[in-house]
């Protein structure tokens, strides 16, 4: 279900590193959670992205959740496929449905976000 | 998620919800399911089919004795006078000061005998305020234990519920009711609902209503019915410009700000609010309820700030994606000047203003 060679943060994003590039979304488990999903607000490229602030929204039928950026760095691209299929992010939240992609400035950041494994056991027991 | 908390109050069908695997929420102290296989799949379903939702929170309040009637009148505003046996009004329970108590249905079961259905988080304070000012020969009973109450709507709802009565549904006109045996149960058939759709509501005592629930769901099964949360019934009575406690009325406001002139009965005599609504139609009415359309991309949503010409001038009470016409629609208060139709207005989003536009209500209006 949870991809191995991705990160994840305790706000249900997950971070895919090839290089100083992060590709960013959020997990099948916060898109479960937010049940459909009707609209996603992302930064412009160009951006900064501070680790632990928020970049975007997801919002549902009933709510909105701010999206935490899991790493510092650019927004290097958008997923413009979300602006008119919002609802793509519950069909492939690992997948097509990435939100943003990011140069990190701090590569290391990454050490610090969960396995796949430790994300598991994590919303297990939330 | 498992903290202890108080208590929520729990439905006679909590059960079945958990079973199902329905996202529970806690809704006004009630441990009430928002959504089963999802908001918009239950929303089309009610528009298309049926769904079937258990609003069994919601409160019930019983007037009995010889001046019942001058009772029912006396604190509310629509002019219970005018019911017959088996008919329902939509009113208000309003304050003094013309401010919302609460909005509720008002059933006449006989001359000496009404039936309330309010708000569940208000059941205790509309009891209150009603047996405060009981200076009748009646008796008041807050009665919301003693019913379950489950909404069947959509087009196939009367074909659905037809299957388990021996009441003939068909002749029962919007806003009358029947009293008869649903299922062997004994319920109070109501054609009325929140959701814009044809449908019932039956009040059915709490022992029975986990067996009726699954009843009514096989009933329905043929028709492709489905268990539908709070989260559709949210989006199907904004569509229908349905008015939510709380949201679009509340202590502060008045029918005549909140678009719901048409439940006040100036002409029927002196009732609880009555002198305060006299006072304010003659100042005039500063602000009022509007509905609008999103044009810009954003979702304006309850308590968001709404724009007119770059400067604040009121607030969206209630917002979101409207399914049944994809797009994103709102109802928000504006200066009375400002309320008309097609004006440009401005949603502030996170602090981003995001362009809308008034437009006429209901969104959603079914073909007959």
């Amino acid at each position: 279900m949870y991809p191995d060679n991705f990160r994840y943060t305790k706000e249900h994003e997950w971070v895919r590193a090839e290089g100083d590039t992060a590709t960013i979304g959020i997990t099948d488990h916060a898109q479960k959670e937010l049940g459909d999903i009707v609209y996603v607000d992302l930064p412009k490229t160009g951006a900064m992205a501070e680790r632990g602030k928020p970049i975007g929204s997801v919002e549902s039928v009933k709510a909105v959740s701010d999206v935490y950026s899991p790493v510092s760095g650019e927004v290097l691209e958008v997923n413009e496929l979300l602006a008119t299929s919002p609802e793509k992010l519950n069909e492939d939240p690992h997948g097509a449905a990435w939100l943003v992609k990011i140069r990190m400035s701090k590569p290391v950041e990454i050490e610090q976000l969960m396995s796949a494994l430790d994300y598991e056991n994590y919303i297990r027991a939330e | 998620m498992t903290q202890a908390v108080a208590a929520l109050r729990t439905t006679p069908l909590n059960a079945i919800h958990r079973r199902m695997g329905a996202r529970m929420v806690d809704f006004g102290g009630w441990d009430m399911p928002v959504q089963y296989s999802g908001v918009m799949e239950e929303h089309r379903a009610v528009r298309e089919r049926a769904g079937v939702f258990d609003v069994s929170h919601m409160g019930e309040i019983e007037i009995r004795g010889p001046e019942a009637l001058k009772l029912v009148e006396h604190v509310t505003t629509n002019a219970a006078s005018k019911l017959k046996t088996g008919q329902a009004q939509y009113s208000g329970l309003l304050y003094e000061h013309g401010g919302f108590v609460d909005d509720i249905l008002v059933h006449k079961v006989a001359d000496d005998h009404f039936f309330l259905c309010v708000n569940a988080a208000n059941q205790d304070k509309d009891y209150e305020h009603i047996a405060g000012d009981n200076k009748f020969d009646c008796e008041v009973e807050n009665a919301g234990s003693r019913y379950a109450q489950i909404a069947i709507q959509g087009p196939s709802a009367l074909e659905t519920l037809q299957k388990l009565t021996p009441v003939e549904l068909a002749p029962i006109r919007y806003y009358h009711f029947v009293d008869g045996m649903v299922s062997g149960a004994p319920a109070r058939i109501a054609r009325t609902g929140y959701t814009g759709e044809d449908g019932f509501e039956i009040y059915v005592p709490p022992a029975e209503a986990p067996r009726l629930w699954t009843e009514i769901v096989e009933a329905g099964a043929e028709f492709g019915i489905k268990p539908a949360g709070l989260g559709a019934r949210n989006t199907l009575r904004l569509e229908a410009k349905m008015a939510l406690y709380g949201h679009e009325i509340h202590a502060a406001i008045t029918p005549w700000e909140a678009d719901l002139a048409w439940i006040v009965k100036l002409d029927k005599g002196q009732f609880l609010g009555r002198e305060a609504l006299v006072k304010q139609k003659q100042r005039g009415v500063s602000r009022k309820l509007i509905g609008f359309e999103m044009k810009g991309r954003g979702i304006g949503r309850d308590g968001y700030e709404v724009y007119v010409d770059g400067a604040p001038a009121g607030w969206v009470t209630s917002g979101g994606p409207a399914p049944t016409l994809n797009k994103n629609i709102g109802l928000c208060y504006l200066p009375s000047a400002l309320a008309e139709i097609g004006r440009t207005i401005h949603v502030m989003v996170r602090n981003q203003p995001v362009e809308a536009v008034t437009v006429q209500t209901p969104f959603y209006k079914r073909a007959k």
